[in-house]
Formats: C-alpha cells, structure tokens, sequence
C-alpha cells in the first residue's frame, strides 16, 4: 500500500516536475540567447491553457488534438512579443528590461480576467482523464502523459538546439552577438527564434497541464514562480540545467506537500532557490 | 506644462510648493461632502509614500526589488499585533512598524545582495511569496483569515476616524510630507550620492574605499522602514488586514511601477507615479462599475509596456532631460533601440 503510494507520489511528481522543465526550458532559452527575463511568461502559460480549455469547450477539441495548433500559435505570439515589445527594450537599463515584460504580465493577467471572468474553468472528461492500471498500481493518466509529452517536447528542444544548423546559428547568436552577425548570422531573427520557442515550450506546457489542471488568470504565478527557481537553479540559460532542476523541484514539491503542509509546498522550492543561489551564484549547471 | 531649466532661480519654486501645500491643507475643507475624493487624495498619498520607500533602493541604489510588499505587510501586521494583543497605541505602532520592517530588511538584505541583476529580482520575488504563504499558514496571526482592528474613538489618538475621513487625509499627507523632505534631503546628502554612484558603478565606489554591502543595507533598513511605516497607515485605514491584502504581488509590482512611471530615482517620480496611478485606477474602477474585471490594471499594464519601451526615464524625465539620475541612465535604451535590426 505504502510502496504503491509511493509511488503515485513519485509519478505525479515528475508529471509536475516535465512541466515546470518545460516552462523553464523556455525562460531559460530566451534568458541564455539575449540576457532577459520574460516575467510574463507564467502568462504565456495561462494563454496557451485558455486556448486547450475554449478549443475543448467550443469545439470539443480535446487538449491533445489542439496540442500542436496551440504550441504553433504560442510561437507566433513569442515571435510577435519580441517584435513589438522586446526588441524595443533590449540596449536600454535591466530594469527598462524587467518592467517591459512585467507590465506585459499584468496585462495579460488583466485581460484574462477582464474577458473570461475569475472563474476556474477545468476541461472534464477529455482523452486522457481517469486512470491507468499497471498490475495493483493506479496511475493517474493526465500526469503520465505529461511525462511522455513534456519529455518527447524536451527531446525535440534538445535536438533543435544543440543537432541543427539554425540551433548552431542560435547558440553562436547567444555566445557572441557581434562575431555572430559577422558571419552572417540574422542575430534579430535568432532573438525572435527564441522568443518563438520559448513560447511554444509554454504553449506545449500549458496544453498537457490543462488536462489536469483548472485554468485561471493568476494560474501563470503558480507554476512560473516555480520556473524561476529552477532556471536559478539549474543557471539560468543552460537547458540541460532546467530539465534536470525541474525534474527535483516536481519531486520535492509534490513531497513537501505530502510530508510538511498541503500550504506550505512551494516553501521549500522557495527556501531552496536562496541556499543555492548563495552556495553556487551561477546555478548548478550555470556558465561564467 | 513648460520645461523646467536649472539656472532658473529657487524662490518661485519654493513659493509654489508652499502654495501647493498650503492648498493641499485646505482642500478637505472644500471637499468635505466628497468622500471620493478625499478617499482618492488619500491613496495618492499612501501609494506615493510607498513608491519613495521603494525608490530608496530601486531607485537610487539600482537594487531592483519585486518583494517590497512583505514590509508593507510587516508594518501592517506589527502594528496590528501590538494593538490587538497589548493595546499600544498605533503611532507607537507606526515606529514598531517602521522598525521591524526596517529589521526584517536588513536580515533579508545580508543574504540577497549577494546576488546580482536578475537573481536578486528573483529573491526578493521568491522572499515575498514565501513569506504570503508563511503568514497565511500562521494561525497566531490570523492566518488566511486576517486580522481585525477594534473600533475605537474617533480620532488622532486611536488614529481612527469613521465619520470624518479628512483625519486620514491629514495624516498621509504629513507621511508624504515627511518622506518627501527625507527623499530632498536623500538626494542631497552625501549617502545619496554614494547610492547613485553605486548604481551606476559599483567597482568605482568600492575602489574608492566605500563598502557597497554596507551601503546597500542601509539603503534596504530606510526603504523597508518608510514601506513598514506607510504599512501601519493602511491598517489603520482599512481596519482589516490578510494576507492577501498587504503581502500579495501585485502590491509589491504596484509599489516599483509608481516610482517607474513617474521616473525612477527622482523625488518627485513617486509622486507623480501615484497622481497618475491611482486616479487611472479609482476611475476606471468606477466607470466598469466594480465589476471586479480588473480594467484598472489592464490600463496600467499597457502603460507599463509604454513607458519601459519607449520612456524608460518615467514622465519626470519627459519634462527634464537632463540632471535627474533616472533619465541619464537610460539613455542607451532610446539611441540603440534598433541596433540588433542593424545586424543581420
């Protein structure tokens, strides 16, 4: 019984844990490419979940069927984002930085609220509801298919990233702006590349949460606070560093909540962010 | 509005703060049948209070925090503490307020200005939160469930009025006074101008034998103890504190967008920050009929996008190009906004 729900625990965990790497893998692919900080992009994770929620509601779409439609239009909004807001702000002062995408979050959260109310609104009885039986142990379906789902989406990063000439491109355009641009590199279109992707990360997030989870307009501050940590954690612009901080953040959350307090679960996550940014300022896989 | 020259001579504008102020003392009793009003001036100036508080080390120190509201909440709760358990009064309680807001700064400081640019952002975001979910989970404290203030007397004394509000308006304008002079006085003294040089180059001051850790510390104790301060306001104000109330994000977002909308690192900047602010807010508010949709902070966020993108200086620094810190920090920003365009 104990072992079982062990278990339970450990697969709800890394259920969270692919989440939280796959918002975080976002955040820390803009931040490692041109050095900012996308506060709104707890927002981008609360667009993509209204987009799965009204795709199911309206047409009965269910979050898996509009899984690609909504990362496809996650990454036209990031690459729209940086257009028109970002590329304004990226020469001037950090904080220029910062409020640029704070504001930009406040006024996602606001419009949320302003056009579909505060309501929770969850998606019942999609594909992936109910439960999945292996022998004596029941696993709950929605965050299994968000371990497959966000690993597959990782994997595909990974590859884009570090196997293909147009990731080769954006790595060069994060190492060296200037040496990048001599070579010929569009330095502005690999800047909107990761916005794009960045955002698509979130949009995938955001489809394989809404399965299991209600959506509302400050549902971006629950898990991006979270994603902070583990982009600090992991150092912030290093994908491998997210995927594996994610992983441990899921795990520890989801057994902070069952040992401590059900209130007090992001404590530790929060308590731990302070102890390793003290310990290892650059985060644990983090560059100089 | 016409642009504001530096040869120009101190009298008039001294004259005309006078007559501000003087105008300001008198308002209420022209306002006495408005209570819309007289409540909006009186957000003005708590938030404007709040905004120079955040100023001390957002502003002039260049230490960016998004985690200011927990002194707000600090103040808010010591105060509220001291009266619900040992009946002192709360302007004792302001001082408390100030003080352990001021405490509790420093404690988190020590840790955190270690860190630097988007880390610190992040601790002091992390700090805030941790500490929302700390006081909600506190049953001693109230909890989720908050605190109530007893009524008492009308008056100076219990610092309450329920009848006539122009007391309030009274004492946050002398809060607002009193942090204005401090943020003049700021501006000019020599911290002041230790701050500033260490937001523009830390390496330079350090060189020159000063110790930034000890400086940003006490830019952190005086910034935390005008949030904690103005924090025993509200509570008296409001009569009712949660933790949702005086420890949520959005405040300690609110109480950094104020002094960046009026322009970061200037006196005035806070000021103008919240007369623009609040009155966007109280009305919008007002014509969407309180339908809790949050219009007000549609605006704002569009505002913010604004200004970050294209007057990073705030609207002080549309009015004076030059002298105030704010806007020359930020010039970059305007000149090379299209570099990367250039690249490719």
């Amino acid at each position: 019984m104990s072992e079982q729900l062990l278990i339970q625990l450990l697969v709800s965990g890394l259920g969270m844990g692919f989440i939280f790497a796959l918002i975080a893998i976002g955040l820390t692919l803009i931040y490692g490419v041109m050095g900012v900080v996308n506060f709104a992009h707890g927002e981008f994770l609360m667009l993509a979940m209204y987009g799965s929620y009204f795709a199911f509601a309206s047409w009965g779409a269910d979050p898996l069927v509009s899984l690609p439609f909504v990362a496809v239009a996650m990454f036209v909004f990031g690459v729209l984002v940086y257009y028109v807001l970002v590329r304004r702000v990226l020469q001037g002062a950090m904080y220029a930085q910062i409020f640029a995408t704070f504001g930009l979050m406040v006024f996602l959260q606001a419009l949320a609220q302003f056009s579909f109310g505060a309501d929770y609104l969850a998606i019942r009885s999609s594909l992936l509801s109910g439960v999945v039986e292996i022998g004596s142990i029941v696993l709950p379906a929605p965050q299994l298919a968000a371990v497959v789902g966000a690993s597959v989406a990782t994997g595909l990063i990974y590859l884009l990233v570090f196997r293909t000439g147009i990731g080769r491109s954006l790595r060069a355009a994060a190492q060296d702006r200037q040496a990048a641009a001599t070579l010929g590199i569009n330095v502005d279109h690999m800047y909107a590349l990761a916005w794009g992707i960045g955002a698509a990360c979130v949009g995938v997030a955001g489809s394989l949460l809404s399965n299991f989870y209600p959506v509302f307009p400050r549902v971006g501050a629950v898990f991006v606070l979270a994603a902070y940590v583990v982009v600090a954690l992991g150092g912030f612009g290093s994908v491998h560093g997210a995927l594996v901080a994610g992983l441990a953040i899921g795990l520890l959350q989801v057994l902070a909540g069952f040992f401590v307090s059900s209130q007090l679960k992001f404590v530790p996550v929060y308590l731990l962010y302070l102890v390793v940014v003290l310990l290892r300022p650059r985060g644990l896989f983090g560059r100089n | 509005m016409t642009e504001i020259s530096a040869s120009e001579s101190r009298f008039p504008r001294h004259v005309a703060l006078a007559a501000l102020l003087i105008a300001l003392v008198l308002l209420p009793l022209g306002l006495g049948e408005r209570p819309f009003e007289l409540r909006m001036l009186t957000v003005i100036f708590l938030y404007a209070v709040l905004g120079h508080g955040w100023n001390v080390l957002g502003g002039y120190a260049g230490q960016t925090s998004i985690g200011h509201g927990v002194f707000l909440g600090i103040g808010a709760y010591t105060s509220t503490l001291l009266v619900l358990k040992l009946g002192v009064s709360p302007w004792l309680g302001m001082l408390a307020g100030g003080a352990m807001a001021a405490l509790v700064g420093v404690l988190i400081g020590i840790p955190c200005f270690r860190l630097k640019g988007h880390y610190f952002v992040i601790a002091t975001l992390v700090v805030a939160e941790s500490a929302y979910q700390l006081f909600a989970a506190w049953d001693w404290i109230g909890g989720a469930l908050g605190l109530q203030l007893p009524i008492s007397p009308e008056g100076y004394a219990g610092l309450q009025f329920h009848r006539h509000k122009a007391g309030y308006y009274y004492v946050a304008l002398g809060l607002l006074a009193a942090a204005t002079g401090l943020m003049w006085w700021l501006q000019r003294s020599r911290f002041g101008f230790v701050l500033q040089a260490m937001r523009d180059d830390e390496d330079a001051v350090r060189s020159l034998g000063f110790s930034p850790l000890a400086y940003k510390l006490a830019a952190m104790a005086l910034s935390a103890g005008i949030v904690g301060t103005a924090g025993v306001f509200y509570a008296q104000y409001v009569l009712f504190i949660d933790p949702a109330s005086v420890l949520a994000l959005h405040l300690s977002v609110l109480m950094a967008l104020i002094p960046i909308l009026g322009g970061a690192g200037t006196v005035a900047g806070p000021i103008v920050g919240a007369a623009v602010l609040v009155p966007i807010s109280e009305y919008s508010r007002v014509w969407f009929s309180g339908s809790g949709r949050n219009a007000d902070l549609l605006i704002y966020g569009l505002l913010i996008m604004l200004i970050a993108a294209y007057r990073p200086a705030g609207l002080v620094g549309m009015f004076s190009q030059s002298g105030e810190g704010g806007a020359r920090r930020n010039k970059p920003a305007a000149r090379e906004a299209n570099a990367p365009a250039n690249s490719g």
